[in-house]
């Protein structure tokens, strides 16, 4: 994976910045001691790190701007960091660069029932947020695998979804207002308490924008009651393309539960040891979860079962209890951790139109042999969003080299398929140098004018999404 | 001018020499006027891409809503956000369209749980104002590749790029519906109610209070569900209401996603958007007869012609537009709401690179 060279001017210049964002951040918001530095040299795509010029956490929307308007003047690249959760190298830090954490930005600043709305500090994690209002019935609907420690900034940054936004959406769908701070450390702010945010859909335009437009160092979330209760069923079958057919036939049939998530054998075994989740022993197994009352739950489950009928399934078993419904999410939103005890992994994200989910499991299992790398899938089966992991050993040399071309070679056949690089991790720098592969240079060209317009300069995060052949002139202007 | 492919059109915003007006079905005709060339999208027509086992359809920018709507119904699906038909509330003839819906980010009263037209639209075809052809999003549910040009589009009235193609996810019609329906209430009793049954656990879909003061709610799901999500709603509220069932319900909100109430009637029409617990704070400052949808966060009021109704709102933790009005009025006064400089800079900029001679729609949104 390239990244750009660092600019020789900014490295010679490093004494001066740290001295100027010194007299503006407090002692504990400033990280320019190398052996602290170490811990931001990566995010969750571990396989690429690189040492920043200083790590930059303030606390306040002020020292946000403060801190932005110094780096605008000295022209000093700003890396965005949330917790550092991506799998896409979306906090990948260039040498040249300093990091801008917002892990101290944790206040909740209004919660808002009457109006269902919660505004906190982008730093909070996402799971947080909800623990902030389910006391009080209500709870926060995007719920990614890492919420225990991914923050709203991140989120927003990517956009991220998660198992439930079948039903629920995801943040774009659940992004009321935020506070941002421009790279020329200006503060603006975008919509509010209100739905529909007036003029252009600015606030459409930053979610998901990786950092390169802002920071958003306050966010209004819409908040939602919580469902009377939930319950999953386990499906096993003895194909992927079994379970593809059954995920493809509940939505055809009207019901939309609210997540239908898909594991094949490898993933299953590796969560089973991990979680302990009664999973069965099959080739594929599909997790459906509906919600309502008792009653609700029951009529819904017995059109999905009758359903999964058709399709011969080798397990059909509903959660009997909280506590095994628990277990059950634990095993799914443990598989990325339980894969990592046994394996190096790849993570990838393509999403496909549901009905190529059949075709696409069987390509990929072809291409896992003629790579001669094996492949898990754990992925949101409902809207399409596959998580193949791809297997390696990184202490074997090509193996990484060998995985990445394999991975490209996925997302490809998802775009054939007619689906995309990226449905909900991002494209960071994982995914940047196939974004030709998506988007011809005409539509690539428009989103870098998007850029133009919010950080003309291009300091913000700049060298991510964009092919760095693509953003040259830019980024060197 | 009536391109009939996506290169026609192309060619045309590239020898164009002065402003487009651009223009789907002319049912919502909304903003500062516009005098330039009429440019019609009617001809790049037709569904291009409809699977159900998917949630997905897809169809060219100038295609009659209608056709969509009776394609989606075969199949027992439907747009989730319940786009208006604008027809009757301005007095316009014409086929609304899958363009102008999107270029007006139409959406009904499913809005405050189902999402925004800009929430289910997942993919864009346009031709921007140097006559480059782009396009952003697909056809998938979930898709994070690159920055969300989709959302831009909606709602920017034709002044960013002429739309070619959208896509859009989908959702299954429920089996059933119901809707509880109040007597009189005043506007702030009728948000704490609404504000309550929002807040329940039974998915109510729409909340909104009539010029007669009667609050409706609604649920939608299978049969037996709505059944019992009725009657544990009127249980949690209280009081007492009136029920109507499916295809009165169905009527009812027809009404309050069209704004029926004002449709014939002298004067101008303003959409405002609140957070719900400002809006009878709103409607007492409005002093003239409202409609209450997204249970408080959207009110339409009806004003006598050339009323600055938002100069009386004052200060606005939201924003209110013009939507019907004289040429007159719509040429004195800002139509949508003015932006603080910072915001207006960006969309200025916006502007600039999407339409970089401003032919498209020029002025329109102020």
């Amino acid at each position: 994976m390239e990244m750009p060279k660092p600019n020789p001017v900014v490295m010679s210049k490093r004494a001066r910045v740290l001295t100027r964002l010194a007299e503006i951040l407090p002692s504990e918001g400033l990280i320019v001691d190398e052996a602290e530095r170490r811990a931001y040299e990566c995010d969750a795509l571990t396989a690429y790190r690189c040492l920043p010029l200083a790590v930059a956490l303030p606390s306040t929307t002020d020292e946000v701007s403060n801190m932005l308007r110094v780096c605008h003047e000295e022209g000093v690249p700003v890396v965005p960091r949330g917790a550092g959760t991506s799998l896409a190298g979306g906090a990948l830090p260039t040498e040249d660069s300093i990091i801008l954490g917002v892990a101290r930005l944790r206040d909740v600043v209004e919660v808002n029932y009457p109006d269902r709305y919660i505004r906190v500090q982008t730093g909070m994690t996402n799971l947080a947020v909800t623990g902030e209002v389910e006391d009080d019935g209500f709870f926060y609907a995007p719920d990614p695998s890492s919420q225990l420690a991914c923050a709203i900034a991140g989120n927003i940054a990517m956009n991220s979804g998660g198992a439930h936004c079948l039903k629920y959406g995801v943040t774009t769908n659940n992004l009321l207002g935020v506070t941002m701070v421009m790279m020329d450390g200006s503060v603006v702010e975008l919509g509010g308490a209100h739905l529909d945010a007036a003029g252009y859909d600015l606030l459409g335009l930053i979610c998901g924008s990786e950092g390169q437009l802002g920071i958003v160092t306050e966010a209004t979330l819409r908040i939602l009651p919580k469902p009377e209760g939930a319950r999953p069923v386990l499906m096993g079958f003895d194909s992927n393309e079994v379970a593809g057919e059954c995920v493809s036939d509940i939505i055809k049939a009207g019901v939309l539960p609210v997540a239908i998530e898909f594991m094949d054998r490898p993933c299953i075994r590796a969560c089973e040891d991990f979680a302990k989740a009664g999973y069965p022993d099959c080739e594929a197994l599909l997790i459906v979860e509906v919600e309502g009352s008792e009653a609700e739950i029951d009529e819904q489950l017995g059109l999905i079962k009758q359903i999964a009928h058709h399709h011969n399934p080798v397990e059909l078993r509903e959660s009997q209890s909280e506590e095994e419904s628990k277990k059950i999410w634990l095993g799914r939103k443990s598989a990325f951790g339980a894969m990592g005890q046994i394996n190096d992994y790849m993570c990838l994200d393509g999403t496909i139109p549901v009905s190529s989910l059949p075709f696409v499991l069987r390509r990929i299992s072809e291409m896992s042999k003629e790579f001669g790398l094996d492949v898990a899938n754990v992925f949101h089966a409902g809207d399409g969003n596959m998580h193949p992991l791809i297997l390696f050993d990184a202490n074997k040399p090509g193996d990484l080299e060998r995985c990445e071309a394999f991975g490209a070679e996925i997302l490809k056949l998802c775009v054939d398929a007619g689906g995309c690089l990226t449905g909900e991790h991002g494209v960071g720098i994982e995914k940047r140098d196939l974004m030709n592969v998506q988007y011809a240079p005409a539509d690539l060209e428009a989103q870098m004018q998007v850029k133009d317009v919010f950080d003309p300069r291009w300091l913000l995060n700049p060298a991510k999404v964009f092919p760095l052949d693509v953003s040259a002139a830019r980024r060197a202007a | 001018m009536r391109p009939a492919t996506e290169e026609e059109l192309s060619d045309i915003v590239k020898a164009a020499r002065g402003p487009l007006v651009v223009r789907g079905g002319g049912t919502r005709v909304v903003g500062r006027p516009v005098i330039g060339d009429m440019l019609e999208t009617g001809a790049l027509s037709g569904i291009s891409l409809y699977e159900p086992g998917a949630l997905t359809l897809v169809a060219r920018a100038g295609t009659p809503m209608a056709e969509v709507e009776t394609a989606l119904a075969s199949e027992g699906q439907r747009l989730p956000f319940e786009p208006l038909d604008m027809r009757a509330l301005m007095g316009l003839q014409g086929e609304p369209t899958v363009g102008g819906m999107v270029a007006a980010n139409a959406s009904g009263p499913r809005r405050v749980q189902a999402g925004a037209c800009r929430d289910s639209l997942i993919g864009v075809r346009f031709v921007d104002g140097a006559g480059t052809i782009i396009k952003n999003g697909g056809r998938v549910m979930k898709n994070v590749t690159g920055y969300d040009l989709v959302k831009l589009m909606a709602g920017s009235w034709g002044t960013l790029g002429v739309l070619t193609e959208c896509a859009f996810k989908l959702l299954p019609v429920p089996e059933a519906e119901a809707t509880l329906l109040s007597d009189s209430k005043t506007p702030a009793e009728a948000v704490a109610l609404m504000s309550q049954a929002l807040g329940t656990p039974y998915e109510v879909n729409g909340a909104a209070r009539g010029e007669d003061g009667r609050v409706a709610l609604r649920i939608e799901g299978f049969a037996q569900q709505v059944a019992y999500r009725r009657d544990a709603l009127m249980t949690a509220l209280g009081g007492d209401w009136e029920v109507l069932e499916t295809e009165t319900s169905k009527d009812h909100w027809r009404g309050i996603r069209d704004v029926t109430a004002f449709a014939g009637r002298e004067g101008h029409v303003w959409r405002i958007s609140v957070k719900p617990s400002d809006a009878p704070q709103i409607v007492a400052r409005a002093e003239c007869p409202v409609v209450m949808d997204w249970g408080g966060g959207l009110v339409w009021a009806l004003c006598s012609d050339g009323d600055d109704l938002r100069s009386r709102l004052g200060a606005l933790d939201g924003h209110a537009t013009l939507i019907r009005g004289s040429e007159a009025t719509r040429a004195s006064l800002p139509v949508f709401q003015p932006e603080a400089a910072p915001i207006a800079a960006l969309a200025q900029g916006l502007r600039a690179r999407f339409d970089p001679r401003g032919i498209l729609n020029p002025g329109l949104m102020g």
